[in-house]
């Protein structure tokens, strides 16, 4: 109430003289008014006319500055409100939270789920449990560590309570001439999809020749160089060696390192609206006593674990034709074949036989369309061939497997930064002769900084 | 395995022998940097563009195409503040090369020649897809042009000194042309000042902060987020109370919802450019801003 009080006094004074004056003095004050208001005008116009004049001038000493170009252009302004000053906090890495989980029903028990043909590869593999699952909690931490090098964490928290490191890397940053190099526990290159985070996929799972054949995706401990040639073609080499601790290799009991991974990546664009990649990968890798075999016709293991070498090709191929920002048609491949020669061992660990090899292969072709600015289905074929293994006391019943899965999607993007999705997999994986329907709901949600994502 | 370690030697020794061209080269992430590029570098730079005028670039993909085209790049012009931050690192990450970097002088951002509207006070994504920077959507303002085109002279300069002289005349002519058409373009804009209309994106802000057009409201309710019916049944009364002479929508946006809210309040919805390339008019960065204001002038007649 004190501080109205002046206010409401002042206001009653104001309309004092207007009540007791007669049209005359409004007339004055009218004029008054007026004067001041023109007097005003002429001030603002005067201090108008003398900035135009300051920016001219300033313009003109920054024309002749840059006529000289002698002198390096100042650093870039700091960002307007981006006051860093002296906090602590401004030099801490980037950090994303990707939050993810499904309800799952499937038909048939998933905890006998297996790939008919295939050595078990990963605990990553199949449908996972029935109702609701608590997915991947994926914690992204980056930055650039000094002129020459930027890091990068990506921890997964799952929902048994464990942090696994999903990766953790150094890069370079400072090469030239199209070199990078990459260290420490990072996505292997090859491929298509093996270098893509779990909630940047199409589906809820990976397609079953990679869960067979690498256990989901193959993670390299150790180093990688890539180097891009200076071609409008997209064109882009790399090379990787490590300890070879995951499927199919197993860590050797010696120094040095365990296998190699060549790939070539081609890609390009067909007009303006179609882009594609295409690629060639070879993977070797050595592995000692690896446990895991396969079985007979009768569901009796052949055997339990295997020594020796496993020799991996993959084909990869991927298009995108997006003809409007609200559109885009996706298609994409990938072929795998593997040979593997050794010695195999019982569950006792004796010698069963040392002239065990076989030829697996596998391959997927999915298609993801997005009808809507928020929409997308898509479907997606797998087809595997276990192989015949061969030996010389091989048993005559061996299992000829020929698992197969297709899958249905269906998700809602409210945003870039949270996705729905409906699947359905009509899944012949365990090539029994008896299939698995399975409907898995998702969410994929991210906070934290922007991630940018690979093609 | 050794036919393919032979193969994988074989292109990799072609693809180092491979000649370098002597133009600057120079990639642009939208098609207004790569003109702007163009009218100050003329024939010593060699241009590509990432995107179209009918592209969202928001969201464009870190294709192959443009990894290789940043690999050997010497000057990487981006807008910055952000609105590159879903494809652009990636590309620099992939490119192996140091030159284009962020901080190093073969890369340049647009927006560190500007002061940016909109800076948010508060971020929070519960208010859409706000951009912490400011709106990065620039170049709808002359003003701005102007401002990064003395920028990126320098840098020119900076990183090709040999041609310095060139670019600075270059430089000082597209300054002068640019001048004599702003003072063109305002004059002949003045009836526009004042006019209200409803925009679609907030990347219509510097356009109307130019020419003074009062925005009303706004068909996406957030930024980022498409509108609900519901919404625009509220924009339809709202609109009702306060009317307004134009919608206005970009090239590369959905017409549906400005054409169905074009119908309701009797205002026409205009398609501008946006980008150069976004319309027929708009061949270079002069046609951009004669086909916008030729647009809206004939939309408020």
């Amino acid at each position: 109430m004190m501080v109205f009080r002046p206010v409401a006094a002042l206001m009653a004074l104001a309309t004092l003289p207007a009540m007791a004056s007669g049209a005359d003095d409004v007339a004055a004050l009218r004029a008054e008014l007026q004067a001041l208001k023109s007097d005003y005008d002429a001030r603002v116009d005067a201090l108008e006319a003398r900035i135009r004049q300051l920016e001219a001038s300033a313009q003109a000493s920054a024309d002749a500055a840059e006529a000289l170009a002698t002198a390096p252009p100042a650093a870039p302004a700091p960002a307007p409100g981006g006051d860093v000053g002296d906090k602590a906090s401004a030099f801490n890495p980037a950090i994303s939270l990707i939050l993810g989980g499904n309800f799952t029903g499937t038909s048939r028990d998933p905890a006998g789920w297996h790939i008919a043909g295939f050595p078990p590869a990963g605990d990553e593999a199949g449908p996972g449990g029935r109702s609701f699952n608590l997915g991947e909690s994926e914690l992204t931490f980056a930055a650039s560590i000094d002129p020459y090098f930027a890091g990068t964490l990506t921890a997964a928290i799952n929902g048994d309570n464990e942090i696994e490191v999903e990766e953790a890397f150094f890069r370079t940053t400072a090469l030239r001439d199209g070199f990078s190099v990459k260290g420490g526990r990072f996505f292997s290159g090859f491929g298509y999809l093996n270098e893509v985070h779990a909630h940047a996929w199409d589906f809820v799972d990976q397609p079953l020749v990679y869960q067979a054949m690498f256990g989901g995706q193959h993670k390299q401990n150790g180093v990688q160089v890539k180097w891009l040639a200076p071609t409008d073609l997209f064109l882009e080499f790399g090379a990787e060696t490590g300890n070879g601790d995951n499927f199919p290799g197993t860590r050797l009991e010696s120094n040095g390192f365990n296998g190699a991974t060549l790939f070539v990546h081609v890609g390009g664009d067909i007009g303006d609206y179609t882009s594609w990649r295409g690629g060639v990968s070879w993977l070797t890798q050595s592995s000692e006593a690896r446990s895991g075999g396969i079985d007979d016709a009768d569901g009796q293991p052949l055997f339990d674990a295997f020594s020796g070498d496993s020799d991996t090709w993959v084909v990869d191929g991927v298009l995108k034709w997006a003809p409007s920002p609200r559109r885009q048609l996706k298609v994409q491949g990938e072929y795998m074949h593997r040979r593997e020669s050794g010695s195999i061992f019982d569950a006792g660990g004796s010698l069963l036989a040392d002239d065990y090899r076989n030829t697996r292969a596998g391959w997927y072709l999915q298609s993801v369309y997005q009808f809507a600015p928020r929409w997308r289905v898509g479907a997606r074929y797998d087809s595997l061939d276990g192989g015949t293994p061969a030996y010389a006391f091989a048993p005559p019943n061996l299992l000829d497997a020929s698992p197969e899965r297709i899958s249905l999607m269906l998700d809602w993007n409210p945003s870039e930064f949270s996705r729905l999705r409906a699947q359905y997999d009509w899944d012949d994986a365990r090539d029994d002769g008896e299939t698995d329907h399975a409907l898995r709901l998702q969410y994929i949600y991210g906070i934290g900084a922007h991630g940018a994502h690979k093609y | 395995m050794k036919d393919f370690i032979r193969l994988f030697a074989v292109l990799l020794v072609g693809a180092v022998s491979l000649p370098a061209s002597a133009a600057l080269k120079v990639l642009a992430t939208t098609p207004d940097w790569g003109a702007l590029a163009i009218e100050l570098g003329g024939d010593k730079v060699n241009v590509y563009v990432a995107t179209t005028a009918l592209q969202d670039v928001h969201r464009v993909e870190a294709k192959p195409s443009l990894v290789a085209r940043a690999r050997s790049a010497d000057l990487v012009v981006a807008t910055g503040a952000e609105l590159e931050v879903g494809w652009l690192p990636v590309l620099l990450q992939e490119s192996g090369n140091a030159r284009v970097q962020p901080g190093q002088p073969g890369y340049f951002e647009a927006a560190s020649a500007l002061r940016l509207l909109e800076v948010p006070a508060k971020l929070d994504r519960a208010m859409g897809d706000i951009h912490p920077l400011g709106n990065p959507h620039v170049q709808l303002d002359p003003h701005n042009i102007q401002a990064v085109a003395h920028a990126l002279t320098a840098r020119l300069s900076q990183i090709d000194p040999s041609q310095a002289a060139f670019y600075a005349a270059r430089g000082m002519d597209f300054d002068a042309r640019w001048d004599a058409a702003i003072k063109a373009w305002e004059a002949k804009a003045a009836p526009l000042k004042g006019t209200p209309v409803v925009i679609m994106h907030r990347d219509q802000v510097y356009l109307c902060h130019w020419l003074g057009l009062t925005e009303v409201a706004s068909i996406e309710p957030k930024p980022g987020v498409p509108p609900t019916a519901a919404y625009l049944g509220a924009l339809v009364s709202k609109l009702g109370t306060t009317p307004v002479r134009l919608i206005l929508l970009n090239a590369y946006n959905d017409p549906k919802a400005a054409n169905w809210l074009s119908e309701r309040v009797h205002a026409p919805a205009v398609v501008l450019p946006f980008s150069v390339g976004g319309s027929d008019g708009a061949k270079d960065l002069f046609g951009l801003f004669d086909d916008t204001l030729n647009k809206l002038l004939a939309a408020v007649k």
